[in-house]
């Protein structure tokens, strides 16, 4: 099985979010770069099948020269290849674009593949748009939000999270996944992994190569605004017994929240 | 013309699709355009119509094919697709839910436009629409417009008000067989499995009781599902490290890499507020924290606060809240 997994870089989730206004634009200084979590789930998976299956893991970043690290992450973890697709715009927040960059470098660059893996969601941006998108410009099938996947020749079978339960879909291979956590428990790098990671060479893929029209590179999404939201005041602490405490908390939440 | 998707489940449109409706019709009042709502599936799909009418839409659109009795995205993608490009409204909405999620992403890269996701507010503004919504889970406020038509954009669950349903409204129902050629779907939902519990989902719900470390073991969720019990539509959410140590499934976490939730009321019981927690919830309209840290920080973020052991004050709680409902 020929497998490419799109991985992007992102600050951690235990990051605190500050923006330069005048970009709006998040700054970047002091924060911790790492692989979009969801991301290290469809890695997993890509191992897991190549391990069970045979073939090959490419892993493929679309952004910047720092997403380098990320990508030597995943050379750690165990993938065959890792390749950059260099794109210096800032974050657009815009799915399409990204999409449109995949689906054609996939077209041009990586044509065979027979599993497109994706986390659900780049933590930060949180669209959820980038996986269903480029399965639509292939004209594949896809399958989203998943927490269990089987390949069976050419057919896929994948659980997906919906609201009250789970969906079983079943698809014909190329197909287009995107991970969700309960997919795997992702491998840590090996130190070997990670000595070896380090002399690997890294190919980029100029977004030039790719041939795509300035029409389809110009962002849909146009930034208006980017601000944190309102602190939230801390309210009113309760003293006293439990029972005390909890006869006010009903009270309170029933006459001054209004809630129950 | 603003067209919103309808989703339905058990034959009736979703709570979540309605409130984009709603918000359709606000909107559309603004910009002096009708609202149109849209129902897609097979044989049957004309089933919740008539319920529809009564949410005010002008129109009611119902594309059918045998082929579209089982969710695709790609099947229904072009049907949306289709009647759009025929229709040319100004604006679509979906509901941000677990299907809307996976097919308006298909809808927009197939008609070129881009996308604005899991909105929590809509304006007007120079007659064109201005979205709001969180990103970094509710640490970041992003407001943008599209430079596309249509304006497409997905409007998370449990935000938008929700009119009341008036009897006496007059839609025109317009059905279409939607072209779905042979073999173009490749790959399809072939089965649901509900969940076994009759829970509904965090995301959805109006009270979240979620529960983190300090419930020290699995067992003890069982206390949080009492509390729950109480209310209508209430669940039962989890920290990320309650869910790491393997005490309850991945689909209740609420956080950056879990869930993000808005319920009327959220009770964090033994949460000690990580930032990432913090991220998922903040937008919960009443915040109630229950923890025996008096520094935890999820109390700078709680409109009510109890500095206590929770194995006392649940169970009370649980009783006092019992007699307020009950009233």
């Amino acid at each position: 099985m020929n497998i490419l997994v799109f991985v992007k870089r992102v600050p951690d989730t235990e990051s605190r979010i500050r923006i330069r206004h005048e970009t709006r634009s998040v700054i970047e200084d002091g924060l911790n770069f790492v692989a979009s979590p969801y991301d290290e789930f469809a890695v997993e998976e890509a191992l897991r099948l190549k391990e069970a299956k045979g073939g090959t893991v490419r892993v493929v970043n679309v952004g910047r020269d720092e997403a380098v690290t990320v990508l030597r992450k995943c050379l750690a973890m165990g993938a065959d290849e890792a390749v950059l697709v260099k794109d210096d715009a800032p974050e657009t927040y815009d799915g399409l674009r990204t999409a449109r960059i995949i689906a054609r470098a996939v077209e041009r660059k990586f044509a065979g593949a027979d599993l497109l893996l994706f986390g659900k969601q780049a933590v930060g941006t949180d669209n959820s748009q980038v996986p269903s998108m480029v399965a639509e410009l292939l004209g594949l099938p896809q399958a989203n939000v998943v927490t269990k996947l089987e390949i069976d020749g050419a057919t896929g079978t994948a659980w997906r999270e919906v609201e009250g339960g789970m969906e079983k879909v079943v698809f014909s291979l190329p197909a287009v996944v995107s991970a969700q956590k309960g997919l795997n428990e992702p491998r840590y790098e090996t130190l070997k992994g990670i000595m070896a990671a380090k002399k690997r060479d890294i190919p980029v893929v100029r977004l030039e190569e790719l041939g795509l029209a300035a029409e389809e590179l110009g962002p849909k999404v146009v930034i208006t605004g980017l601000d944190v939201p309102p602190q939230r005041q801390a309210g009113r602490i309760l003293q006293g017994e439990p029972a005390e405490t909890a006869r006010e908390l009903a009270a309170l939440l029933r006459n001054e929240a209004k809630v129950v | 013309m603003i067209i919103v998707f309808i989703e339905t489940r058990d034959g009736k449109a979703k709570k979540s699709s309605l409130e984009a409706l709603s918000e359709a019709k606000r909107r559309a009042a603004e910009l002096g355009v009708e609202t149109a709502a849209l129902l897609v599936g097979g044989a049957a799909a004309d089933g919740s119509a008539a319920e529809l009418r009564a949410h005010g839409p002008a129109r009611i659109y119902v594309l059918e094919n045998a082929a579209l009795a089982d969710y695709s995205p790609q099947g229904y993608a072009k049907a949306v697709a289709d009647i759009v490009r025929e229709t040319g409204p100004a604006a679509v909405f979906f509901a941000a839910t677990a299907m809307g999620k996976d097919l308006a992403p298909r809808v927009a890269a197939r008609l070129g436009a881009g996308l604005a996701s899991d909105c929590t507010g809509i304006a007007v503004k120079d007659g064109q629409l201005e979205f709001t919504r969180p990103v970094f889970a509710g640490k970041a406020v992003l407001s943008l417009t599209l430079a596309s038509t249509p304006q497409i954009a997905t409007l998370r669950p449990n935000v938008f008000p929700l009119e009341a349903a008036a009897a006496g409204a007059a839609a025109e129902i317009i059905k279409k067989t939607a072209d779905i050629p042979d073999g173009f779907i490749k790959g399809r939902v072939a089965e649901v499995v509900k969940e076994q519990s009759a829970e509904i989902d965090v995301t959805e719900a109006d009270v979240v009781v979620s529960g983190g470390r300090g419930l020290k073991g699995p067992e003890n969720f069982a206390l949080l599902r009492e509390v729950a019990a109480l209310f209508p539509r209430a669940a039962v959410g989890a920290s990320r490290s309650a869910v790491d140590s393997g005490w309850i499934g991945h689909q209740h976490q609420v956080g950056q890499t879990g869930k993000t939730v808005s319920p009327n009321l959220y009770l964090a019981v033994g949460i000690s507020g990580a930032i990432q927690h913090l991220a998922g919830m903040s937008s919960s309209k009443c915040i109630v924290a229950i923890n025996k840290d008096p520094e935890a920080p999820i109390f700078k973020v709680a409109d009510y606060g109890i500095v206590g052991d929770l194995f006392e004050v649940i169970p009370r709680l649980r009783e006092e809240l019992r007699k307020v409902l009950a009233e």
